[in-house]
Order: C-alpha cells, then structure tokens, then sequence
C-alpha cells in the first residue's frame, strides 16, 4: 500500500506527516488523541542518516510529550550494507535509535508498529521490533534473508529448505511465520483506522512474545527456556 | 612471553582471548571456582531446528550462562562460543541470553558481563533468531534501566556482527582487543551486494581499519582498548565496574548528548573512506602505523588525539 | 547424522565425582564430550551423535582402547561430533576423565 494512502486510512481526522529522505516524520490525529508518526518509506534500506533522522524526531517526541503514543511505519529492506556505513558504525546508530526508542516507551509513550511495506533484518530489529506491539497489513513481507541467499550461506538446498519452510515457521520468510511466532501480534485489513484505535486503546507493555508464540505454535521453547534460566535453573 | 615482576618472581603469560574457547574465558575472568552455569550441558538444551537440518547440535547450543564473581563483585556472565555455527542466534541460544537478563533484573547483581562472539541471527533458525535478538536488547535496556552496569568483552573470531553488533552497543561499556569487530554487515555481505570496489572482503588490514577494537575505539564505540589476554580483559572490566560506582545520569539527556556526539561524527566523517583518514582527522601522527602497534604503544600514540 | 550407543564394562568407580564434565566444542573436525556419573550396575555407557556416518567400527575401536585405558564404572559418555579424527577423540576422551577425575566440579 502506498504512504498517502495508508495515512489517509489510518487517520481520517487529518495528519501532519511529511517525507524526506525516505524518512517519515510528523503527528496524527486519532480519536484516542495525538500521535506522533515516524517511519521509513520506498523499502529504504537504512543508513547512519535515516538512523540520526529517526532517532531525532523520538527524542523530540519524548521531549514535548512524553505520554503522546508514537506510531512506527516500517517498510525496510534492512541496513544499507556499504563501506561507509559500517566505517562509522551503522550499528551503534541504530543501537541509539533502540535506546532512544526505550526511553520514549519508559517515559510513557506507547510504541506500536505497523509494517506496511517490507520488514527486515537489522532495519527491522531496530526499529520496529522495539514496539509494544508489532502489526502488519497482509501484504507486508517480512524476513531476515531472502530463501534464495540464505540456502547458500547455509549450504543447503533451496528446496529443502522450501519443503521444510512449509511446516515450520522458524526461518522462511514471511509476515504469516512472524504472527505464528508471536512477534506480530494481528494483521489488520479492512478499516485501518479502527485497528489503530484498538491498538491505542490496548493494555500498556510490551507484548508477551514468547508466551504467544508458544500458543500459536511457532516458538515453542523460548517461552520456557528463558523462564528456566531467569529462575536460576542449574 | 614472561616477565619478571618486582619480586623477581615470574609472571605467568596472559592466556590469549582470541583462542580461548568461552568457557576458557569464563575461567579466566572470574574469579576462581565462583562460576555456577545455569541451564548447563546436562539438560541438554539442543536446537531441535539443527535436528531437522540434520545439522550436529551442541549441549549448551553454544552459550554458556551463568553467575560468578570478579573480584568478589557479584556478576551474571553470558559467553557465546564462537567455534559453533558462527556464535550465531537461534531459539535456544538466544533464550538463555534473554532468562539471565530477566534474572539481572530480580537479583540485581553487581554486573552482567556479556562476551559476544557472533555473526548475529542463526540463519538455520532465522525467525526465532531474529525475535530473540529483539528480546536481547529489551533486556539489556531494562537491565541498565535497573542501575546494573552491563559491560560487552569483544575479542573473538567472529566479532560482534549482525544484530549481535546492535546489542552490544546496548550495553554501558564495550571493551574491545585489537583482535575484536564491531559492525553490522559483514565484510562479504558487503562485497557480495555492493562490489570488490566497494569493499574487498579478502583485504584483512581493510577489515580491521574499518570495524576492528582500534578503529572503534577511536571513533568512541569502544571505551576500553586491551591486549589479547583473559587478564588484560578482566583488568578492564573490573575498572569498567568501578567507573559505574559514579551517579548515572539522566536518561534523555544522556541520549541527547549520545546524539549530539552521532551527528558530530557524521559530520566530521562524512567524506572519509578508510579508518586512515578518520585517525588523520584526528591529528594522529603517522596513523598508518597504528594497525602495528601493540595495545600500550598503541594507547599511548593516540593519548593526545582530538576525539 | 547417526546415532550411536556403546556399554563396557567398568572397573573404576570415581569416589565423589563432580556432576558433570565437559571438554571440546561442536565444531568441524572437533567434538564435545560430557561424562556424567549414572548408576548404570557397573558399567560404562557411551552414546554418540555424529554428523559422519559410517564410522561405526572405528568407533568401537576407539572407544574399546579408550576404556582399557580408563576403565570407569557407574559413568554415561555423551558426544556431539562433526567428524573428529580418532586422535582428536581419544584426546577429548582423555581430557573428559581428567577433567572428571579432577574433583567436584
């Protein structure tokens, strides 16, 4: 879906959101009241500048109201793999955009993602990973490689890995294995601006990943795994 | 190499970090027999997605994870081992990291040493991984949102690459050795979208000036430069230890400063192509000897740079 | 990958072992080796997953030296292995006892 179009369907009330650079920036307005919008845009793949871009408008968000819910458009095709990028440490900006990200949700402001485009990898990890709560219009595609590069990094057959994708969600692409896994909790279709709401309107916190992807079958260890250690198991 | 200290007494060699399995590295840096793993080998918490791949699993599912002591501080540790499938992230793997982190949180411990030594997301297990990771760096933050101190030791094989390079910039002190990488997109993956031209993965000495412990601790992502030794790791972390004693400041002012300095940096950098010509920027002398010089000298002909 | 099982008889009980010991990594051309005690009447039980099949018979062989050598009783051997030589897994079964015999863990 396009930018404009989804805006206009997410907020029937009106925006203020504009683009540059790829990157999105600006509020909305909701009947749960103001929210601030960030996103990306053109499947941009993210660099050190879209990283600072990002970064500086969740600051000012948390800066001028903290308690405003932060709206994330994620549509990536991941980090901007160049030399440049990685000589000044891509991955300590985008480290920044995670804390700056955390903060805003520590000092109120719910976080909620919606991928509308593409979702992935380190662009993804970063950035809308960081949400409360993750949701995906039916077309999103999301993944951490695609099938064809991760058969040869693998050194496995990309059939195999088809025929295997087909009966477990832990490492085919695709936004279904995300929601299977519990990392995305719905897909929304039809009035956008309604599962918005919802959304807004939802219990504050962070998501129980790994409780509901135990429950819909698509991480079944995680969940008990963790618990066994944050116990003190020996 | 041995060398005499005062007493005349032989000083026993720094036992190398790069070739140090984890567990040899838990050894060395805690303090002796104080480290008690959790969930270790003898619940043998394989990978059941390697299984499937027909692909060797490993007890631990290579990260070992548990509480010890450094110097009678009390600290929860957490090595990847590098040697098996590239350190890398899966379900399991990442599940333990993500438990003591939650466990940081209960039993506010005096530290968490994390000791990364990893590509980023298991590809094998590539979701899972990925998801895992995301809860890694909600620990960590909720961790240093706790007042604990979280400190990451970089010396390995693999560095600390992929998400696991996000992550460990999430942590309040990275201590780098000369052998260790930082970075995100790995030097192939670079090579493989973008050209030869862009990057040439075979060249080491680029590899090392664009992502390695000197380079990064001269562009500020490292705050601690040391040898390749479990000693000189856990001298450096104890003072990274001490260091946190101090009042921590406010968060988003704190993050305010932390974005100043990132758009400072892209500023000053932002036409430069090699570490060479950061390290120049920097008023260094003769950068291209850095790369030669071991830790102390190296230390010590950057001591007057304009960082 | 194969599985694998062996049992010998054992001679040497180990007073006071520790709960487990573990040496080597799951890596090419290496294998990890945990020996655990386990009331098994006396003898010594090794289990083996391998991602070079077909090795059976040289398994056998080399397990058999390696329980003459330390013939321990009441013990269960577990191994991951991707394709050690039999000089790498007569070391790593050496190192396993010695890191067993060394006291609690």
């Amino acid at each position: 879906m396009q930018l404009a179009t989804l805006l206009e369907a997410l907020f029937p009330g009106g925006h203020a959101v504009q683009v540059a650079g790829q990157v999105v920036t600006g509020s909305a307005t909701t009947a749960a009241g103001p929210v601030t919008v960030i996103g990306t845009t053109d499947h941009a793949e993210i660099g050190i500048e879209h990283a600072l871009a990002l970064a500086a408008a969740v600051l000012a968000s948390t800066r001028a109201h903290p308690a405003q819910p932060i709206l994330m458009l994620v549509d990536t095709a991941g980090q901007r793999p160049t030399r440049h990028d990685e000589l000044l440490a891509i991955n300590g900006y985008l480290a920044h955009l995670a804390e700056c990200l955390d903060l805003a949700r520590r000092r109120g402001a719910r976080l909620v993602a919606l991928i509308y485009g593409e979702a992935v990898s380190g662009g993804f990890l970063s950035f809308g990973l960081m949400a409360d709560a993750i949701y995906a219009l039916p077309q999103a595609q999301v993944r951490v490689m695609n099938l064809q590069a991760m058969a040869r990094v693998t050194r496995q057959p990309v059939e195999r890995l088809q025929a295997l994708a087909a009966s477990s969600p832990v490492f085919a692409p695709g936004v279904e294995n995300y929601v299977a896994m519990g990392c995305v909790q719905a897909l929304w279709d039809g009035d956008l601006a309604a599962a918005l709401l919802a959304a807004l309107r939802a219990p504050a916190g962070l998501a129980p990943r790994a409780a509901l992807g135990r429950q819909r079958g698509g991480r079944l260890l995680a969940a008990a795994i963790a618990d066994r250690v944050a116990g003190g198991e020996a | 190499m041995n060398a005499a200290g005062s007493t005349g007494a032989a000083v026993p060699a720094d036992r190398s970090w790069y070739e140090a399995s984890a567990r040899a590295r838990l050894d060395g840096l805690l303090d002796p027999g104080s480290f008690g793993e959790l969930l270790g080998p003898r619940t043998r918490t394989l990978s059941p997605h390697l299984a499937m791949l027909d692909l060797p699993g490993a007890f631990d599912d290579g990260i070992v994870v548990g509480s010890g002591r450094l110097a009678g501080r009390a600290v929860l540790v957490a090595a990847q081992e590098g040697a098996f499938m590239g350190g890398a992230v899966g379900e399991v793997h990442g599940a333990k990291l993500a438990g003591l982190l939650r466990r940081a949180c209960a039993l506010r411990p005096d530290g968490v040493l994390l000791l990364p030594d990893s590509g980023g997301v298991r590809l094998h297990e590539a979701n899972a991984g990925l998801i895992a990771l995301s809860e890694i760096i909600h620990g960590l933050l909720a961790v240093r949102a706790a007042g604990i101190p979280v400190l990451a030791l970089i010396g390995g094989s693999n560095g600390a690459f992929g998400g696991m390079g996000i992550a460990a910039r999430c942590c309040d002190h990275v201590i780098m050795s000369e052998e260790g990488r930082l970075a995100l997109s790995g030097p192939e993956v670079i090579e493989t979208v973008r050209g030869v031209e862009e990057f040439d993965a075979r060249d080491r000495a680029l590899v090392w000036r664009t992502t390695g412990g000197k380079h990064r601790y001269l562009l500020g992502e490292a705050d601690a430069l040391v040898a390749d030794g479990i000693g000189a790791f856990r001298t450096a972390a104890l003072a990274a230890l001490a260091a946190d004693d101090a009042h921590r400041a406010d968060d988003l002012d704190a993050l305010t400063a932390a974005h100043a300095a990132l758009v400072r940096r892209s500023a000053r950098y932002g036409a430069c192509r090699d570490g060479l010509e950061i390290w120049r920027a920097q008023g260094i002398a003769e950068p291209e000897r850095l790369p030669l010089l071991d830790a102390p000298d190296f230390l010590a002909a950057v001591a007057g740079r304009d960082a | 990958m194969e599985n694998l099982q062996y049992e010998f008889a054992g001679q040497r009980v180990v007073a006071t072992p520790p709960a487990h010991a573990l040496v080597g990594v799951v890596a090419s051309g290496n294998l990890e080796v945990m020996i655990e005690p386990a009331a098994l009447g006396g003898r010594m039980q090794v289990q083996i997953t391998t991602a070079a099949g077909g090795f059976g018979a040289v398994w056998e062989a080399v397990l058999r030296d390696f329980n003459g050598r330390h013939p321990l009783a009441d013990v269960r051997i577990s191994i991951n292995d991707v394709g050690a030589t039999p000089a790498v897994v007569s070391l790593r079964l050496d190192q396993a006892v010695e890191a067993f015999e060394g006291g609690p863990a």
